[in-house]
């Protein structure tokens, strides 16, 4: 690594950093898509039914309202999978002939005010002919159910099928099978800020600028302007500040091609603001799955074969651009998590329902499969009376690179490793010791332990292999040093809180010997920035990280030879830091100040050698790379009142070269806050009407700092072969390991009393009802 | 519905003659009539406190009460916590513990601890954590944001 010998080294790379974001945050300085004033206000009006033919739509006299009708020409939302038998299932931007859930917009409504427009939505009259809604995958599943999309028959809309030759032999002669039933309930992602947009149409250009709240600002530009059909380049999309998306903001909304096709109407500006409501039941929902999963073991428990039924609950419509195949094809690939098991066969289905439509959440299926897994392993052990340590053990990968039963490559990793350094770190005989005391107290304490692995920073052809027809791999980066020295850098990636500003400055600054409060890293608009996917996916860290690693190389190579030029010394006794380019082992220096402003303005001095100006480009797009951890959760049950309290969390992760230990830390925190939510609390449910009965934040509960627990984080560093700035993500592995961690607690504070809890939330009321379930079950028996 | 009246609101000490329909909430007065947008809205049912500023010195949910009935009191949002460039010891401490991530909570949060603490400076950490959890964040976790405000109570109860 070069940047160890010359430069400024590791200098910056590595360091608790403050944020740049910052400053303005603090202050109420951001700009977020909500602050901008607008000419006309939107509403939209909602199906209250979840299934059924529209027969009238009735306006207000003298009202702007939008129906379908007026869309003539607007194509449909119709994302597309090449692989799994996929049904290309099309939304219409507003329903047309069928509502297919409560929550579907149906008409806009434009006024001069949002108030105005919400008097206005509440006098549009639907008539709809209901009929009876699908709202569980498998009631949608059973023969005879009604058919949501003429193109999915059975309700099917994706089958993804998977079986390792020498599957059966090896099953067959398995020692013992061991089997869970898995459920995960529905969740809405909850940034705070829910979504919002603002068109606006310039008539000296013709050109429409939509800002909105999304993580993808120039694909939305591109799906937007295919489906309504204009020139991309007369839109601009812009991404300001972003109030949190965990993936809920990367999917392509109905609502936000409405307000484009608005300000073109009107030739004006057009403004949207959901409210908390329609986050809650009409954005997009994510995690409703059953997994059955069994396992074969041989005699000394080592795992032998994995066989997976992935349900997975898509909603109504297919999600664009990952399609509803995010889920259960995510699910599928990824099943066998960090053990060595070379024997698979799963079957994993999306399933149409009549509920809001499933999208990409932070950690996408992987809480679901590895709490699943996790519960398995724990149940293993209990068959073949092992601790759940040493099963896990037993099972772990040890050897990289190894290719998974799916034929995903793991690069080298610390499964074993941050399993002991937890193991030790939490003290087990300690535990066990002060459980067995509490147990004779009527106190119900439990350990759980969650090993994972993390795929990040996937680049187009993890994407293809899912068959998708677009595959948001790659990334770019600009970066300029501008004739007074100052740095800037041009991102495709759009950061939406997790201090790409920072992290990307800390990566220029050590490669081209700048200090980064000359580093401005620029991003969230298409005219500005150049064309990139955005984040999500742990992904931006390392691929983003990357192509500015490749473009700050480049620079760093042009400032070299014109040092040498200016110096009149060799390139390889040319360092770079502190701002200046200077010969080793003398005085003699040249600031980049002075080097940029020559690039430019004195050019005829380098000869034809050099190409005028210093902006240099790169673009990287890597093949992915595996981070792992260990989570561990002590909790307390009140077997009275089924309440699960943590008492404490644990963390053994390894997340490659770590750029910013802030900003990572920060990262797993509320990453496991959001799992402690998916764990215990988080649930959207739906009456059999299909309507949403946690449609406020008093019913769908984020976990508040009352039930954070105390959080102790540990780190290995095992840098990564196959990400440049040898840095894995790690945005999703907190959420992916705490559920597991924390359920897998709750079984061992219940075992004495024989229960499982094999399904998410385990709320209060669930974990009452299998005490009460098992009590009754004593009561039969004796 | 459209008949509006005339207030006056006095936010951070600036005063702002509005016209405003009685049922405008005062957040979205504070952001869309006087322009003072730092203040954010995420849930408009009182739950997730983004929208918090202090009015009269208490910490209030500003999309819980009218415009109207914030007339003539004394109104404070995060545009005027810093005093002459130089940040609030909570703003400070918020960036020196990583309070914050995306950012679209924290001036709710900055105002609730602020409020809280200038009432209550010697407030036990047990009830300063049941404080915070009346509003939600969903990137941080909380443990930056405990941190930051039991590091800028001992800052503020200093001075």
């Amino acid at each position: 690594m070069t940047a160890h010998t010359k430069g400024t080294g590791l200098k910056w790379v590595g360091r608790a950093m403050r944020r740049v974001e910052d400053p303005a945050l603090v202050q109420g300085q951001g700009h977020f898509t909500a602050d901008l004033p607008a000419v006309h206000w939107v509403r939209f009006v909602r199906s209250p039914n979840a299934a059924g033919k529209i027969k009238s739509i009735a306006k207000p006299a003298g009202a702007l309202v939008i129906t379908a009708a007026d869309l003539k020409g607007v194509k449909p939302i119709t994302p597309m999978l090449h692989k799994f038998s996929y049904r290309p299932v099309a939304q219409p931007i507003l329903a047309e002939t069928k509502v297919r859930y409560v929550g579907e917009a149906v008409a806009a409504v434009v006024a001069a005010s949002e108030e105005y427009a919400e008097d206005i939505a509440d006098l549009v009259e639907i008539d709809i002919d209901e009929t009876a809604p699908l709202i569980d995958a498998r009631d949608a599943l059973k023969d005879g159910a009604p058919q949501i999309h003429a193109v999915a028959p059975g309700n099917v809309i994706l089958e993804g099928k998977h079986k390792t030759p020498g599957f059966d032999a090896v099953w067959a002669a398995a020692a013992k099978v061991i089997k869970i039933d898995a459920r995960s309930h529905r969740q809405n992602a909850t940034p705070m800020e829910a979504r919002a947009g603002h068109a606006a149409y310039d008539a000296a250009t013709g050109r429409v600028t939509l800002t909105c709240t999304t993580q993808m600002p120039h694909l939305m530009r591109t799906a937007i302007a295919d489906v309504l059909g204009m020139p991309e380049s007369d839109l601009r999309v812009i991404a300001p500040d972003v109030g949190g998306g965990f993936g809920q903001k990367m999917s392509l909304c109905a609502e936000y091609v409405v307000l484009v096709w608005l300000a073109r109407k009107l030739k004006s500006s057009v403004a949207w603001t959901e409210d908390r409501r329609e986050n809650l039941i009409a954005s997009f929902h994510s995690r409703d799955q059953y997994i059955t999963l069994e396992g074969a073991f041989d005699k000394d428990a080592k795992l032998l074969a994995l066989r997976a039924d992935v349900v997975s609950n898509v909603g109504a419509y297919s999600c664009f651009p990952t399609t509803s195949g995010v889920e259960p094809l995510m699910a599928m690939a990824e099943m066998p998590g960090p053990y060595d098991v070379q024997q698979y066969q799963c079957l994993a289905r999306g399933v149409l329902t009549n509920t809001c439509t499933m999208a990409a959440y932070r950690g996408v299926s992987r809480p679901i499969i590895t709490f699943t897994l996790e519960r398995l392993m724990d149940k293993a052990a209990s068959a073949f009376a092992l601790d759940p340590i040493d099963i896990r053990r037993r099972n772990l990968i040890e050897k990289f690179p190894y290719t998974s039963a799916m034929g995903l490559v793991y690069d080298e990793a610390t499964y074993k490793e941050t399993l002991e350094m937890a193991v030790k770190a939490i003290d087990v005989p300690a535990f066990r010791k002060r459980q067995e005391e509490a147990r004779k107290q009527g106190r119900y304490l439990g350990i759980g332990f969650a090993t994972f692995s993390e795929r990040t920073g996937y680049g187009s052809p993890a994407f293809a292999a899912r068959g998708m027809e677009i595959t948001p791999g790659w990334e770019t980066v600009i970066l300029t040093v501008d004739p007074s020295g100052f740095v800037e850098a041009r991102i495709g990636s759009s950061p939406h809180g997790q201090g790409l500003r920072t992290t990307l400055a800390q990566i220029i600054a050590d490669e081209i010997g700048v200090t980064p409060d000359v580093i401005k890293v620029v991003h969230g608009d298409t005219d500005t920035s150049p064309y990139g996917w955005g984040t999500f996916a742990s992904r931006s860290l390392v691929i983003s990280g990357g192509a500015t690693l490749i473009a700050a190389q480049k620079v760093r190579a042009k400032l070299i030879k014109i040092a040498s030029t200016m110096l009149e010394a060799a390139p390889h006794d040319i360092v770079l830091e502190n701002g200046a380019a200077k010969v080793a082992g003398t005085d003699r220096s040249v600031t980049i100040a002075k080097m940029a402003r020559e690039a430019y303005t004195q050019t005829h001095r380098f000869k034809g050698e050099i190409e005028p100006g210093m902006t240099e480009t790169g673009t990287y797009d890597p093949p992915g790379t595996f981070s792992n951890a260990c989570h561990v959760a002590i909790v307390e049950v009140d077997i009275e009142t089924g309440h699960a309290r943590i008492e404490k969390f644990l963390v053994a992760e390894d997340a490659g070269r770590i750029i910013n230990p802030m900003i990572a830390d920060g990262q797993v925190i509320g990453g496991i806050a959001q799992g402690i939510g998916n764990a215990l609390l988080e649930e959207i449910i739906y009456d059999d009407g299909g309507g949403i009965l946690t449609a406020n934040l008093a019913d769908y509960m984020p976990p508040t700092a009352r039930e954070m627990p105390p959080i102790e984080l540990h780190h290995l560093e095992t840098p990564s072969t196959q990400s440049i700035t040898k840095a894995k993500g790690l945005g999703e592995g907190g959420c992916i390991g705490a559920p597991a961690a924390i359920v897998n607690a709750i079984n061992d504070a219940l075992s004495p009393f024989g229960v499982q809890i094999d399904e998410m939330p385990a709320t209060p009321q669930r974990i009452r009802t299998a005490l009460r379930d098992a009590e009754k079950a004593a009561k039969k028996t004796a | 519905m459209n008949d509006k009246t005339n207030i006056t609101l006095t936010i951070n000490g600036r005063d702002h003659a509005i016209a405003v329909e009685p049922r405008r909430t005062l957040a979205d007065a504070i952001r869309e009539d006087c322009g003072q947008t730092g203040t954010h809205i995420g849930c408009e049912h009182g739950i997730c406190g983004a929208c918090t500023v202090i009015v009269d010195g208490e910490p209030v949910r500003s999309c819980l009460m009218f415009a109207v009935q914030a007339a003539g009191k004394t109104i404070r949002t995060v545009e005027g916590l810093a005093k002459d460039d130089k940040l609030h010891p909570m703003q400070q401490a918020f960036m020196d513990h990583h309070g914050l991530q995306c950012g679209f909570c924290t001036p709710g949060f900055l105002m609730l601890a602020v409020g809280v603490l200038e009432r209550e400076p010697d407030i036990s950490d047990d009830d300063l954590l049941d404080v915070l959890s009346s509003s939600l964040c969903r990137c941080t976790g909380y443990q930056g944001i405990i941190k930051a405000v039991r590091a800028a109570a001992i800052e503020m109860r200093g001075k």
